[in-house]
């Protein structure tokens, strides 16, 4: 659903910008879009560093059911697919602990809950309207209300991934030293999984089910190729969400394609960019190692320990 | 380095058995490993030598005996203990370099944010700055400095190896046990990672237990090996150890030791596994 150009770009983007937020929905809009953005590039970080991109694929299916149970019963889709998102998150994350099984379990949560959405929309006789908005996101939707419950759970996902932020570090790359360390490996998959279900539930307003993750993966993808530090990775990540969400709210409000498109198609052409960015960059910094050590890629004198511990962190 | 029995053996093992429920692996080890010692942990595949790690760590409980580490029962989460596993492929593009693993030592283990003061910049000792120091020392002491900063995917076998001994040496252990950390390495450095741990091992004071397959590249490092098979387990020099009679007595059956001319040896007559130990880790990656 888009709305279709209300008012004309002039290219003064003050005024533009002043245009816009005359309407509160484009103030919702960007609100609601900011924090999804912020939290979708933290959690999305940890999506591509744990390969759990087919769980948050699954997730997001899980609360097409979620959103359209809620309309269905006439409540606030948001809450469908809080209920449904973490509900399912808590339980692939705690039956499913090996990779294949893990996939395994998914696969299954996935089918039941697209049974269960296809269910739900047949037996509901409202606008159709209403389907797609879940599938393809409606951020122009999106009223005060949810504003406040995306706020509330961006916060608390913010908050939790800091709080567990290095044992889920340390659990992610390193689970066998982090288990012997005592960092409780399983409890935080299951926790890490529930961060998702809220991240993709919220997520969905504004991109919809389908579009999941140009929110949710390739602002991370993309941060990942051009930083090789977990923080400025971080931080890469959530910068490009906001840059697509943004750019992609200003566009679709000044021109006829909707919102969701805008996004997707920012994010992707964000990560061809990045990767072309990472390709010449990796060109760039191989020809002086090549010529220093040809042939080797140990020290020189690797057994005798480094003079000074001169290293930058 | 660490408080605890400062005097006392590392690891003290008596009447020591290793098993899963009721199946008992391999049973009737006694030994004890002190500071400064090099122990190599041989045997064929399933023989048990991994669990002998996993109960240094806490992980498994003995099936009977006691074991002791720093003379008290092994627990999780010991810092006392730095702990190196198999070698596994790391994704060549995940954002994570050499310098962060080694992080996760220090403080990898901690729940929530790290309060404001220890952010400060590296002007006096601020915490920060500690922790930085440490990083780059224990980077150092494998000599990895000139790499540390890339990322863990795009480094090779042996200079991955070396960040994760890093990372186990960060804390200051006074026990470090390595699971297989020759597999999948070449020749040379395998013999560079077995002189570098000895060598770790001796300066730092400290002992460490290895888990391997093949004695030669270990032969002229190690103080000792325990070498587990047929249920039973033998220790001591690899020249007393590694014998036509203590390993036919070991295996029950007769096997045969070699020596060639440059000292090494190598076991003949067992099954498929001995003749051919690495052909369950050819799939473990590069």
């Amino acid at each position: 659903m888009t709305i279709a150009a209300i008012d004309s770009l002039s290219w003064n983007l003050v005024s533009d910008f002043n245009q816009m937020w005359a309407y509160a929905f484009m103030r919702n809009a960007f609100e609601a879009g900011t924090v999804v953005s912020i939290v979708g590039g933290v959690v999305g970080y940890f999506v591509v560093l744990r390969r759990t991109a087919f769980a948050a694929h699954a997730l997001s299916h899980v609360g097409f059911a979620g959103g359209a149970g809620a309309a269905l019963l006439v409540v606030d889709p948001l809450w469908g697919l809080l209920a449904f998102c973490v509900g399912a998150a808590a339980v692939m994350g705690a039956i499913g602990q090996r990779l294949r099984e893990r996939d395994v379990v998914i696969g299954i949560v996935l089918m039941f809950a697209l049974g269960l959405g296809y269910l739900f929309i047949n037996l509901y006789s409202g606008n159709s309207a209403d389907v797609y908005s879940i599938l393809f996101g409606q951020i122009f939707g999106i009223d005060t209300e949810d504003v406040v419950v995306t706020l509330v759970v961006g916060v608390i996902v913010v908050t939790l991934i800091g709080v567990i932020y290095r044992p889920l570090l340390f659990a992610s790359v390193d689970p066998e030293v982090a288990e012997a360390r005592r960092v409780p490996v399983r409890v935080l998959a299951i926790a890490f999984m529930t961060i998702v279900g809220l991240a993709v539930a919220v997520s969905v307003q504004v991109v919809g089910v389908l579009l999941i993750f140009a929110l949710l993966i390739a602002p991370a993808a993309i941060a990942e190729r051009l930083c090789s530090r977990p923080s400025s990775a971080m931080v890469v990540s959530v910068v490009t969400a906001l840059a697509c969400t943004w750019i992609g709210l200003l566009l679709g409000f000044y021109f006829s394609p909707p919102v969701s498109f805008f996004i997707t198609s920012l994010a992707t052409g964000g990560y061809v960019l990045a990767r072309v960015v990472s390709y010449a960059l990796g060109r760039a910094r191989a020809v002086p190692a090549v010529a220093g050590d040809p042939g080797s890629r140990w020290p020189t004198r690797s057994l005798s320990p480094d003079p000074a511990g001169t290293i930058q962190l | 380095m660490t408080p605890q029995v400062p005097g006392g053996p590392v690891v003290r093992a008596t009447g020591l058995a290793a098993g899963y429920g009721n199946r008992v692996v391999w049973e009737g080890a006694s030994f004890e490993i002190d500071r400064g010692e090099f122990v190599a942990v041989l045997g064929p595949n399933g023989a048990g030598k991994s669990t002998l790690l996993r109960m240094l760590l806490g992980l498994n409980r003995p099936v009977a005996g006691s074991l002791e580490v720093l003379g008290a029962t092994p627990r999780r989460g010991n810092p006392a203990i730095g702990y190196v596993p198999q070698a596994r492929p790391f994704e060549s593009e995940t954002a994570f370099r050499g310098v962060d693993l080694v992080r996760l030592g220090l403080d990898g283990h901690r729940f929530g944010f790290r309060p404001p003061w220890e952010w400060g910049s590296s002007s006096g000792l601020s915490k920060r700055a500690l922790s930085q120091a440490q990083i780059a020392e224990a980077v150092a002491a494998v000599g990895a400095t000139a790499y540390a900063t890339r990322r863990i995917g795009q480094m090779s076998g042996g200079e991955r190896q070396r960040l994760w001994l890093a990372q186990a040496l960060v804390g200051n252990p006074s026990l470090l046990l390595l699971d297989e950390p020759l597999a999948n390495l070449d020749l040379r450095n395998q013999a560079i990672m077995a002189e570098l741990i000895g060598e770790l091992a001796h300066s730092r004071n400290l002992a460490a237990v290895i888990v391997a397959h093949d004695l030669n590249p270990l032969r002229q490092v190690v103080d000792r090996v325990c070498y587990i098979a047929g249920n039973g387990v033998a220790i001591g020099t690899p020249d007393e150890v590694i014998t036509t009679e203590v390993l036919s007595r070991l295996y029950g059956a007769p096997v045969e030791v070699l020596i060639d001319s440059r000292g090494r040896r190598f076991v003949v007559g067992i099954d498929e596994e001995i003749a051919h130990p690495h052909a369950n880790h050819e799939l473990l990656g590069r």
